[in-house]
């Protein structure tokens, strides 16, 4: 029996409906802050400024200049009430603070009393309103009900993106010395030791060992998961929780089992033993580049020709939109393939060309569904064609099992819903919020659950791994009901054992 | 506002979550007491878990992944108890992080 904790979580109906606007249903809900050896690490103050309120209204006028797109979402709200509905954190919670546009309105207010005329001289006509302890208050309560996956902007008519605005806003905070605990913690962890874990080179090396073993032990074939080894084809850069938790451990294994039977010499580092950047959920480009340079580092250092992408959505996103930016220039690599690729758009193309030997029924115990994580589905692509984040990860799930079923249309692909745990906000204090949060997706879930039998739901990302872990026993479902992508994958895969 | 423990008479600080501060602080009655708090009654095989987690802490400085801790509890206790479920049965809060607490060792961070 799994543990609970003690709020109510949601009930399932037959379909999502919109809840009722409840004012302050989630007002007590906010993270741990940091303590000061986390802000300082990444070069912040300590603790809350003596003149936050100057420094946070200095911060945001740099913020707007420097980004003009952050200026028209701020800007060009009308009202108009499309994303209102569309936030799973409202959905599950019907605090209206949880509306896209009211989120966007702790900044968007603050921004008008200072830095538009209007707001200067006649501030209550426009809803201009002043940074006091109330609302910086409200500020880290609702940024940090917001996982930035960005599905409000899809509906928006003018493509607002809360996820900058909340970046934005804990950019801000930050700046003035009110970090968070969880994101703040753990991007010092990999400034450190190059990982969100905190996992030393020995204790990884001793990990993969026993992957090793394991492997060979079921399988019998001497499937290698290797470690700073110069001269590798490709390094591998995956989230340190496939080096650590469950199910993501299986997705590693087949990768491992992947690169093995097409011959592809690989290596994980130990100096980019991490492919997460909260980086970016903190707004952070110096700690997001800071990160990422890890990568470009390991690179260089191991000789590698490819740098591949494990099963992490964030990262995808910083690996596929930003990286070449924070530490290209890439041209040491081979220009044959993408920098970086998704270890999906490897296997693709592996099962495409016909180097991989799968049998699919070796998951006739499963009935599976996809869970399209928010950073893949609407911050990056795959493949050469449009649309490919959806259609590849597909493609590969069935031709790993002959039993795929879709959830409901407006939940998927561009519409999918967050986990509920994306954003910096897997933690344990905001459980409640990841709970609730996760109300839409489980709705789908238990859609197909009763219309196709469906036993598994597969994801290509650690944050959506561990939240579905912890949040399926809430909602009547099995914590293992939740797989990696490449466990289908490795779990498909036939060897001869005698290779 | 700091957080703390008392056991046999010492006031241990822990963080917000109720993880030891100092690792040097621990000793078996710490995971007695945070056991009581939690409604759980510690038996040997509750501590094999938290015995091999400190061994595999002094060695690495981390605690083992999920798969190394159900693996070395398999070797110890038999087979049929080397699994995710059991270690979830002994800690429903979920071992990576209640057994982590109560052998007095920081709380795993990351996508976890």
């Amino acid at each position: 029996m799994v543990k609970k904790a003690d709020f109510e979580a949601p009930v399932l109906g037959d379909y999502t409906e919109v809840p009722a606007v409840t004012p302050g249903a989630m007002q007590h809900s906010q993270p741990y802050v940091a303590k000061p050896a986390h802000n300082e690490a990444l070069g912040y103050p300590g603790e809350l400024v003596d003149n936050w309120q100057e420094v946070a209204v200095n911060k945001l006028g740099e913020l707007v200049k420097g980004s003009r797109a952050l200026r028209v979402y701020l800007d060009s709200c009308v009202k108009c009430g499309a994303c209102t509905d569309k936030c799973h954190y409202f959905l599950g919670t019907g605090d209206p603070n949880n509306m896209p546009v009211a989120r966007q309105d702790l900044l968007r207010s603050v921004y008008r009393r200072h830095y538009t005329v209007a707001g200067k001289y006649l501030p209550k006509l426009v809803g201009a309103k002043d940074l006091d302890e109330e609302m910086l208050d409200n500020w880290y309560k609702y940024f940090h009900q917001c996982s930035q996956c960005r599905r409000c902007s899809v509906y928006c008519p003018y493509g607002i993106d809360t996820a900058e605005v909340s970046m934005a806003a804990r950019e801000i905070m930050d700046t003035i010395g009110k970090g968070q605990k969880y994101c703040n913690e753990i991007i010092g962890k990999v400034h450190k030791l190059g990982n969100n874990l905190g996992l030393p080179e020995p204790a990884l090396a001793d990990t993969l060992e026993g992957l090793e073993e394991d492997v060979e032990e079921e399988i019998n074939v001497a499937v290698k998961f290797p470690l700073d080894v110069k001269g590798a084809e490709v390094l591998l850069v995956t989230p340190s929780a496939d080096f650590f938790a469950e199910p993501h451990i299986d997705g590693l294994i087949g990768y491992a089992k992947v690169f093995h039977q097409a011959g592809i010499s690989w290596t994980l580092s130990s100096h980019a033993s991490e492919a997460a950047n909260f980086g970016l959920f903190i707004g952070s480009v110096d700690n997001m580049q800071k990160v990422a340079m890890r990568i470009r580092e390991a690179a260089l250092e191991l000789g590698v020709k490819r740098i591949v992408f494990g099963e992490c959505g964030h990262a995808w996103r910083v690996g596929y939109s930003f990286l070449n930016t924070l530490a290209g220039p890439f041209d040491f690599l081979d220009s044959n393939y993408p920098v970086p690729q998704h270890i999906v758009e490897v296997t693709h193309d592996l099962i495409e060309q016909g180097r991989l030997k799968m049998d699919a029924s070796a998951n006739d115990d499963k009935r599976v569904t996809f869970h399209d994580s928010c950073n893949v589905a609407r911050a990056s692509r795959m493949g050469a064609k449009s649309g490919g984040q959806f259609s590849l990860p597909r493609d590969v799930i069935k031709a790993s099992c002959n039993h795929f079923f879709d959830m409901p249309a407006d939940t998927i692909g561009e519409a999918t819903f967050c986990c509920g745990g994306g954003g910096g906000l897997l933690t344990d204090d905001l459980v409640e919020l990841r709970v609730k949060g996760a109300k839409p997706r489980m709705q789908a879930l238990k859609d197909v659950h009763e219309q196709h039998r469906i036993t598994h739901m597969a994801a290509i990302c650690a944050i959506c791994k561990s939240q579905f872990s912890k949040v399926l026993p809430y909602y009547g479902f099995e914590m293992d009901q939740i797989i990696s992508v490449h466990q289908l994958v490795g779990d498909a895969l036939v060897f001869n054992s005698d290779s | 506002m700091s957080n703390s423990i008392e056991v046999d008479g010492k006031t241990l600080a822990t963080d917000e979550e109720g993880y030891l501060e100092n690792l040097a602080d621990w000793e078996p009655g710490v995971a007695n007491v945070m056991a009581e708090i939690d409604d759980c009654e510690l038996t040997d095989n509750h501590w094999e878990v938290i015995n091999f987690l400190r061994e595999y802490y002094e060695e690495y400085q981390i605690a083992p992944a999920v798969r190394v801790l159900t693996k070395a509890i398999g070797k110890k206790l038999g087979k049929e108890y080397g699994n995710g479920k059991y270690l979830y049965e002994l800690y429903p809060y979920g071992p990576a992080k209640q057994a982590c607490k109560y052998a007095g060792l920081p709380k795993p961070t990351g996508c976890v």
